[in-house]
């Protein structure tokens, strides 16, 4: 009989979830598989190809700084990867990959004590640092336009401007362009269509709720609606653009909503999400950028423990404010 | 009608099947009892000056009190003999002062125990005295003395009585069994209860995952003019005092304040039955319904067990335990204790006896947190778990207690949906215990 051994004593409760850290980071990847899929379609293999470097990259570098022999661990590493791809252009140079990969674990994850304790978005920081390296590769102005099904052509050879980057270049594409992703940009932005489903897949798990995505969207709407000029149709149409356009999406539904580095409580998350909206538009409306999604999420990473601070939820029955 | 739904929460699986359909089975008397001096909130009984080593005691006989009025007295569970008084191994983990009986095999009641007469003709001030002489405490865990929450105040006003039928742990059926087999018994404690506070209405919540004690007990309180039914959506912690409150009356019960702020007292259905035994029958509570179950139990059963009766007993009686059994709780999964060992007794407040076997229970370590906000979103009580047990790792405490440390009542759902497997709960409750000691230095 069991009887005669002794029990196991432990705190209450007795019995857990089977969600773990890498059931979500699987989930994450599912969500970022539609995306992935229209990334191939649109670009073509060198999407592909891209993408594999950076999982690959991100996943060996975290296991060789860990010294862990199980490379997928936690599912996080392959995210950050997968997530970095996305928001390159769809053929950038292979080492320029591998390094943009390698510094989002390390800057972005690893220096901080890894996962849990990074402030900022791993993915966001290894694009800032590609950014400021190697601006050539990534200026919104020699962005290949999408050649969708043209498998094997040479993407690279044609370039063309991203929409945010040229108000002329922008009102060449419908709106119904910008739904399905036929157009220039990063390689996981354009399709607000994959996007959404995957973001949908996310909610329904549980992972993500509609407040970042909601206070990040609807602000660009409305800041693209009420300051953006109007030029793209009318004012409502060009809201839209701006929702549509650019990395806002993505940003919104898989940047923005990273659970390490954004706030914990209900109200946190919704001011989360307004900041980035405010922000990514002060920098498409009035910087010298042509887009700001990258630099709006890094800074209100940077608030994010304030955030928490003064946005601490009114306990059942209670009367008395934040702590 | 359909209740309104609190905020936060979990859906763990339920569970319940293994013994939702087993009618309660009388678990025969056992040859030896231990009886804990303090089966209950409040002060601790003592014995009293007859019972001593050697003294001969009837069931039913009183056999330890205290002068406290937050207390319940002890009455002895068999006939028979008293062995032995001192400490023995209680369910909460610390030796109590107990007093063990040897059973003469008679089962002889006490002659004190007879029908006190026409309930009808009860005042609420004899109602009280039965109560508290009958010793009954609140039978869903909590074990409160039931006569306190009887005598409120005298400026609160108290007009609702809220029976807990949610029996929300995932599990245990033993309040689902006695809603089914004790109906009637439920809805005439209750009008007791209501008596005693001069009450106005009351109202019984059950989780609708019990579609069949709803129709039973809506059955039993269609003569009933001034008693409902509440049927409730089926959330752990539905039956938290504050939530069932809450959803079922639409009252919140402040922070650190108790349900008779906002006019309300509220009771299990074990404790309706156990009222309506002492009122009509003069009985004191010595047995109840316990749900004997999970993956590490050979035969599950819902039982009505002797108080004093050891747990390694009642298991026996269900065929023991599985071989890969690692754990054993007193209580259901969420909130329940886990045993080193089943040489504990039952007591007033042990509704469940639940083994786990390796299948079930979680062992590997915990990760970092990734403040995915899980915990968060899942609070019933709107606290931020992962900070508040954050502070309390780092020795933080007035932070904890800043973040509301202390309006968490431990449910467990924070842990259960943690993807990190950190152990929240378990931080809360050091930060809660430090707190409490700052506070008594003072």
């Amino acid at each position: 009989m069991g009887m005669d051994n002794k029990m196991i004593v432990s705190s209450s409760p007795h019995i857990r979830s089977i969600e773990s850290i890498q059931s979500v980071m699987t989930d994450v990847l599912i969500a970022l598989f539609p995306v992935a899929l229209m990334a191939v379609l649109l670009f073509g293999y060198q999407a592909l190809i891209t993408m594999v470097i950076s999982v690959a990259t991100a996943m060996l570098v975290e296991a060789l700084w860990l010294r862990k022999r199980d490379i997928y661990n936690d599912g996080s590493a392959a995210v950050t990867g997968l997530l970095f791809a996305m928001v390159l252009p769809p053929s950038p140079p292979w080492w320029l990959v591998v390094v943009g990969s390698a510094a989002a674990i390390i800057i972005g994850k690893q220096v901080f004590g890894g996962i849990g304790y990074n402030i900022f978005n791993p993915a966001l920081v290894g694009r800032a640092v590609v950014l400021v390296s190697w601006g050539g590769y990534m200026a919104g102005n020699i962005w290949s336009p999408p050649q969708p099904f043209a498998f094997g052509a040479d993407v690279a050879a044609v370039t063309g401007a991203t929409a945010l980057a040229d108000q002329g270049e922008a009102i060449q594409y419908k709106l119904s362009d910008f739904f399905i992703g036929n157009v220039p940009g990063c390689l996981g932005e354009t399709s607000a269509l994959a996007l959404l489903i995957g973001g949908i897949w996310l909610y329904y798990r549980g992972h993500i709720d509609w407040r970042i995505p909601g206070g990040y969207i609807g602000t660009v709407f409305i800041m693209g609606a009420v300051f953006g000029g109007g030029f793209y149709d009318n004012h409502l149409m060009t809201g839209l653009f701006h929702v549509l356009a650019g990395g806002v999406m993505l940003g919104a539904l898989y940047m923005a909503t990273d659970m390490v580095t954004t706030p914990v409580t209900p109200a946190g998350r919704l001011i989360f999400g307004i900041g980035c909206g405010l922000i990514t538009m002060l920098i498409r409306l009035w910087g010298v950028l042509p887009e700001g999604v990258t630099y709006a999420i890094l800074l209100m990473n940077a608030v994010t423990p304030i955030i928490d601070n003064f946005t601490v939820p009114k306990q059942f029955g209670g009367v008395n404010k934040s702590a | 009608m359909s209740s309104t739904v609190f905020k936060g929460g979990v859906h763990p699986d339920y569970n319940k099947e293994l013994t939702a359909t087993m009618a309660v089975k009388t678990m025969k008397p056992p040859e030896k009892v231990v009886i804990p001096l303090q089966q209950h909130i409040g002060a601790p009984c003592e014995p009293l000056e007859s019972i001593v080593v050697d003294a001969e005691v009837k069931k039913g006989q009183k056999i330890a009190e205290s002068s406290g009025f937050v207390s319940a007295p002890i009455h002895a569970s068999i006939s028979g003999k008293v062995t032995a008084i001192g400490p023995y191994n209680h369910p909460l983990g610390r030796p109590v002062e107990s007093i063990t009986i040897e059973s003469d095999g008679e089962d002889k009641w006490d002659e004190s125990i007879k029908p006190p007469g026409n309930p009808d003709n009860l005042t609420p001030g004899d109602i009280r005295k039965m109560v508290q002489e009958t010793g009954i405490v609140g039978l869903g865990g909590a074990t409160f003395p039931a006569h306190v929450k009887l005598s409120p105040p005298e400026d609160k006003k108290i007009d609702i009585v809220v029976i807990n039928g949610a029996e929300c742990e995932p599990y245990l059926t033993a309040d689902h069994r006695v809603m089914l087999e004790k109906p009637e018994e439920i809805v005439f404690g209750l009008k007791m209860m209501i008596k005693a506070l001069g009450a106005e209405k009351g109202i019984i919540g059950i989780e609708d995952n019990k579609a069949d004690a709803i129709k039973v007990m809506e059955q039993a309180v269609s003569e009933e003019d001034n008693i409902t039914v509440s049927p409730l959506h089926t959330k752990y912690p539905q039956g938290a005092e504050k939530m069932l409150i809450q959803v079922t009356t639409g009252r919140i019960v402040p922070s650190g304040g108790l349900p008779l702020e906002v006019g309300v007292v509220n009771h299990n259905v074990g404790t309706a039955v156990a009222i309506t035994d002492a009122v009509r029958e003069g009985k004191p509570l010595i047995e109840r319904v316990v749900t004997v179950t999970g993956s590490g139990i050979n035969r599950p059963a819902n039982l009505l067990v002797r108080v004093g009766t050891p747990v390694s007993e009642v298991v026996e009686s269900c065929g023991g335990l599985k071989e890969n059994t690692l754990k054993l709780v007193i209580g259901g999964p969420m909130m329940g204790i886990a045993q080193p060992n089943p040489e504990i007794p039952v007591i007033k407040g042990t509704s469940g006896i639940l083994a786990l076997t390796d299948e079930d229970v979680y062992l590997a370590e915990s990760s970092p947190c990734i403040r995915c906000a899980k915990c968060v979103d899942s609070c019933p009580v709107q606290l931020m778990p992962t900070s508040i047990a954050q502070a309390s790792e780092h020795g933080l405490y007035k932070r904890a207690e800043k973040l509301h440390a202390m309006d968490c009542f431990e449910c467990g759902c924070c842990s259960y949906v943690c993807p990190s497997k950190i152990p929240l709960v378990q931080w809360i409750r050091i930060g809660k215990a430090e707190i409490t000691k700052a506070k008594k230095k003072q």
